[in-house]
């Protein structure tokens, strides 16, 4: 079976009601991911034993009334660490690594007895806007095979988008959970900086990191996230604030009546596709006919956040990065004489072009004579972006706009050149260096091909960007359509 | 050509705390290799670090140990360097906004007192350990996260004997804080040592020479002289000193080069990102200076103006924190102090010397060696008899039922001397003639012949005020 | 076009993070990084002037944990997973320079 009709809601109610069992329904899951994945690529590994193993204890139990999560299948991006079960980031230099612990995100989930499918494709350390970084396999567009299926979570959301698993994780360093989402026409939700725990994520840019759901409906996708949210011992960066139940709060009342809603004109400045400039005006126009006000606002040092990121996460990655040096575990370099070799071989030959090119920019960036200039100097900018938001959020409750300039490009098409790779993520980035909570939405198409809107909120106020894309949703039907996967559906 | 010398001093503390600075790996020595590690120590793909309460605590009361402003608003940094000890291949630690800054310590060579400044001190971790052997190299992440303070002096510091001395005054304190053993054969006070040499006069520093391998203040002192010396001969005969690591060798005394140093190290130190900054409260500060253990300084001065020692008693009492509080407790006991003193700087010492203990490790007790002083303060035994309950004690015995089951009490009573007395007199007609020539060792001679015929056991005191009396009547 | 990065300068950041890079791959990565640390250079147009740097959004301040200490129990399964062990150790070829090690 696939999932493109079955929302968490309708499959538990399925699961309460013994319409299937928890074995069943996992069994049927892994049939149709074989069945598919040769087409999409979007798992690198498959975990199956466990997962049926853990389907009869959750059968043996019976499946709670009130636990909305029990027996659902899950995809994990392979940056999450699962005990026991390979985790790779997508880099050669961690081919054959198996962790001994599991991440707090996965030991919540397992808490809420889901079922882990396996582990989805991603660039290489999550560096990358197309899953084409990744040292294994190329992970295709739901909706066009010879499109890219965005990154770096794009197993995760290829997965969803095709059917293959109700929900999967990603991360989201400087848009790789949105803009994947965006170009498989599904949901994705960047949470608050230290809304949900680390630990357990293989590290990219520390500072910029935060793990979330891709779903195919929002209310899911808010479902999922309390339940993953939270502060975590292990994660003194996580936050003590309260979880809300997300999804409660939108049977409560989604009307975003009255509601003032910033539209930044530098998101849909030069450099933005036509068809994606039209959506976001359609959509701002949906949410003025639904009572909200839309205003043009500015985000004047928006362009400013490419370089800053680039500086900033290259850093923090180089430094991150240092960990795997063939000593202590993962790929270690046969051929060597002295340590030197140990060091330089192993990581050498370990770590692909993309990654050693972030790792030469940020080890450059913190370099002696090169420190004030570059690095500090994109720490104070990042400043100046998050002040820009407080101006614009202060008298706005969110900020709306595109995900990405363009649909989902082709495959190859900009792997060959860095730059039109990070420009790629210019309206997703300054959310991470603010460290606010960012949701992309499914908003229209353009030549079949999905087209997403980003909604971007007050700090931990994730609750108003889910009522306000619950809304949307209910209103369009642009989450409804489905992608063609060779004559299934 | 006359030249002065300019030593900094970097010593690392290694804190006594339960658990490790950003894990809470249980800091324990002499277990198996890497058995007291988790997936932090190995710098395991996703590990984020937590930070030590403990630690901070031991900074900011290292930082008022040390007459240093405590910075309250405070975060670490990393430093990045590939070693096999040194698992993420940064290390932790505070170089922007270090936790304490600009403090000083009073050192003393030869009575002539001198402040030395302090640079700064930051806390940090250690790295794992490296054996080495013939093709292969063997690590152990137990020690890796261990919590250090680094203690940086200022370019105060003028010569191999002031260095020593700086190095002995900051031991103490840190000891008395209780924060580490700072024992350098341990490993819990290491140091790293820079000194450069410049002709009188000039304004610039000399160029450093960085020594290593000092495993002792006495190593320290005598690597310096040899440096100072070599640096120095090095000018005078026109050449210039290098930048460069040298290798104190222990049995000839030299320092031996070990690498040139080209240009400095690029640590590419930036702000932890995975730790939240640290904003250091008043009340906290006040809490752990309210707390502190009294500093040897003040213990000094009250032991002189309050208890009547000396100078010289009042420094040796307070050589280690351990000492010094068991003087206290005993004094508290109503021990005479001097006493107190003389024991604890004579039998005692001279125990824990022969039997290579510390004072914690053995049976010794304020109560018993109270008990025993008391006893003597009171006449029931004798100075002599207090050597054999002294061994008693260090076996752990109660002093008055040892002294009683021994009877080993003192004859002090009169009607029982002054008949042993007239004895000797009677005895001993030439030590009386003596005596009335003005020879006052005869009064020696004939308490010894008196204290062998009561065993012992007669009260000196008393028996020369008696004999006095007779010889005189 | 100016240089702001050499190709010597590449070998040396190389050389910081432990990589190799071929005098091909050198060519082709080094104007790449100079294009791209020319994309840096553009923030030199906004005024930082009194701006303090940000380096950490968390909201959380002063979180620390108590002295307590925990056994994980994982060391076995570490080793397990070294390249390289040897009767508890982490085996490694020789160290050479000896100089960092106290």
């Amino acid at each position: 079976m696939n999932y493109f009709d079955k929302d968490l809601a309708s499959l538990h109610d399925d699961l309460v009601n013994k319409k299937m069992s928890v074995r069943e329904l996992t069994q049927e899951t892994f049939a149709n991911v074989k069945a598919t994945d040769a087409k999409i690529g979007a798992f690198l590994t498959l975990n199956e034993d466990a997962a049926l193993k853990q389907a009869d204890a959750i059968d043996a139990d019976g499946v709670a009334a009130d636990n909305p999560l029990a027996g659902i299948a899950i995809g994990v991006k392979d940056n999450i660490v699962t005990k026991g079960l390979k985790t790779t980031a997508s880099s050669k230099i961690l081919a054959n690594f198996t962790p001994v612990y599991d991440a707090t995100v996965v030991e919540k989930l397992t808490a809420a007895k889901t079922i882990t499918i396996g582990k989805t494709n991603m660039d290489e350390f999550a560096m990358g806007g197309s899953t084409e970084t990744s040292a294994f396999q190329t992970t295709k567009n739901a909706w066009d095979q010879t499109k890219v299926p965005g990154g770096s979570s794009g197993g995760s959301a290829a997965a969803v988008a095709s059917g293959q698993v109700p929900v999967a994780f990603g991360s989201d360093t400087g848009g790789s959970i949105r803009q994947p989402a965006s170009f498989n026409g599904i949901v994705g939700m960047k949470p608050t900086y230290g809304r949900v725990s680390r630990w357990g994520l293989i590290a990219f840019g520390s500072s910029l990191d935060q793990i979330g759901p891709i779903t195919r409906t929002i209310k899911d996708n808010a479902t999922v996230l309390s339940a993953i949210a939270g502060h975590d011992k292990h994660d003194l960066t996580s936050s003590d604030k309260a979880v809300p139940d997300f999804a409660a709060g939108l049977n409560e009342g989604t009307s975003v009546k009255g509601m003032r809603i910033g539209l930044p004109k530098e998101f849909l400045a030069e450099g933005v596709d036509d068809d994606v400039r039209k959506a976001i005006l359609a959509a701002a126009d949906t949410y003025r006919q639904l009572g909200a006000t839309v205003d043009e606002v500015s985000l004047p040092h928006n362009q400013y956040g490419v370089a800053a990121y680039y500086i900033i996460a290259s850093s923090e990655a180089s430094s991150n990065l240092q960990r795997f040096d063939g000593i202590r575990y993962g790929y270690r370099a046969q051929d060597v004489k002295n340590l030197e070799d140990v060091y330089v071989k192993s990581r050498s030959e370990g770590f692909g072009d993309e990654v050693k090119r972030r790792i030469m920019l940020g080890t450059f960036s913190l370099s002696a004579g090169f420190y004030d200039a570059y690095f500090l100097k994109a720490a104070k900018v990042r400043t100046v972006i998050l002040n820009d938001f407080k101006a614009v959020l202060k008298d706005h409750d969110f900020i709306m706009g595109p995900v990405a300039p363009t649909p989902a490009f082709g495959l190859g098409d900009e792997l060959m050149d860095p730059i039109t790779m990070y420009m790629n993520d210019v309206l997703t980035i300054p959310v991470n260096l603010a460290g606010l909570p960012g949701l992309a939405v499914p908003a229209g198409f353009s030549n079949n091909l999905p087209v997403g809107m980003q909604l971007i909120g007050r700090p931990f106020d994730e609750g108003t960007l889910y009522k306000a894309g619950y809304a949307f949703e209910q209103n369009t039907d642009f989450h409804s359509r489905l992608p063609k996967l060779g004559g299934q559906n | 050509m006359n030249f002065e010398t300019t030593i900094g001093l970097e010593v690392h503390v290694e804190l006594k705390t339960h658990s490790k600075i950003f894990s809470p790996s249980a800091v324990e020595f002499g277990d198996d290799p890497n058995a007291n590690t988790n997936v932090i120590d190995w710098g395991y793909p996703g590990v984020l670090p937590t930070t030590n309460k403990g630690v901070v605590a031991d900074g900011i009361i290292a930082a008022l140990a040390l007459h240093a402003t405590v910075e309250q608003h405070t975060h670490f940094d990393r430093k990045n360097y590939f070693y096999p000890d040194n698992p993420k291949a940064y290390q932790i630690t505070q170089a922007d906004r270090p936790i304490g800054h600009d403090g000083w310590i009073e050192i003393d060579v030869d009575g002539v007192k001198k402040k030395v400044g302090i640079e700064e001190m930051h806390i940090e971790e250690d790295a794992g350990k490296n054996t080495h052997e013939k093709d292969y190299s063997y690590v152990d992440l137990n020690r890796q996260g261990t919590a250090l303070i680094e203690i940086v002096s200022k370019p105060d510091i003028a010569s191999p004997a002031e260095a020593y001395a700086y190095l002995e005054a900051l031991r103490q304190r840190i000891q008395f804080t209780g924060i580490s053993d700072v024992k350098m054969e341990e490993g819990s006070m290491r140091v790293d040592v820079n000194i450069s040499v410049r002709p009188i006069g000039q304004k610039k520093f000399g160029t450093k020479a960085e020594l290593k391998n000092l495993n002792s203040f006495n190593y320290v002192r005598r690597g310096l002289e040899y440096e100072e010396q070599r640096q120095q001969k090095v000018l005078m005969s026109g050449g210039s000193v290098r930048q460069e690591t040298r290798r104190f060798d222990e049995t000839t005394g030299e320092t031996i080069l070990m690498r040139v140093k080209e240009g400095a190290d690029d640590y590419r130190y930036f702000p932890e990102p995975d730790l939240p900054a640290l904003n250091i409260s008043d009340d906290w500060i006040q809490e752990l200076d309210a707390n502190m253990p009294e500093m040897p300084g003040k213990r000094r001065d009250r032991y002189v103006n309050e208890l009547g020692l000396t100078d010289y008693d009042a420094m040796v009492l307070t050589q280690t924190k351990e000492m010094s509080d068991f003087f206290d407790a005993t004094v508290a006991l109503k021990a005479d102090p001097k006493i107190a003193s003389n024991y604890l700087q004579g039998d005692v010492n001279a125990y824990l010397n022969d039997n290579q203990v510390d004072l914690s490790a053995t049976k010794l007790t304020p109560e018993h060696l109270a008990g025993m002083i008391n006893l003597i303060s009171d006449g029931t035994i004798s100075t002599k008899m207090a050597k054999k309950v002294f061994k008693a004690l260090t076996d752990g015995e109660e002093p008055k039922a040892y002294v009683e089951a021994h009877g080993l009490v003192q004859l002090s009573d009169p009607a029982k001397l002054q008949p042993i007395i007239d004895d000797v007199l009677a005895a001993n007609p030439q030590s009386i003639e003596d005596f009335n020539n003005g020879k006052q060792r005869a009064v020696g001679y004939l308490v010894g012949q008196i204290m062998k015929q009561t065993h012992g056991q007669a009260n000196p005191t008393v028996v020369n005020q008696l004999l006095i009396a007779s010889l005189k009547g | 076009m100016a240089d702001r990065i050499t190709r010597e300068q590449v070998q040396h950041v190389a050389g910081l993070a432990k990589l190799e890079f071929t005098d091909t791959q050198l060519d082709a990565f080094t104007p790449q990084l100079d294009d791209i640390i020319g994309l840096f250079e553009t923030l030199s147009e906004v005024d930082t002037e009194g701006v303090e740097a940000t380096t950490n959004v968390s909201d959380q301040l002063n979180v620390m944990r108590e002295d307590v200490a925990e056994d994980w129990g994982q060391s076995a399964a570490l080793l397990d997973n070294a390249p390289d062990a040897e009767r508890g150790y982490i085996k490694v070829p020789a160290i050479i320079d000896e100089s960092e090690d106290d």
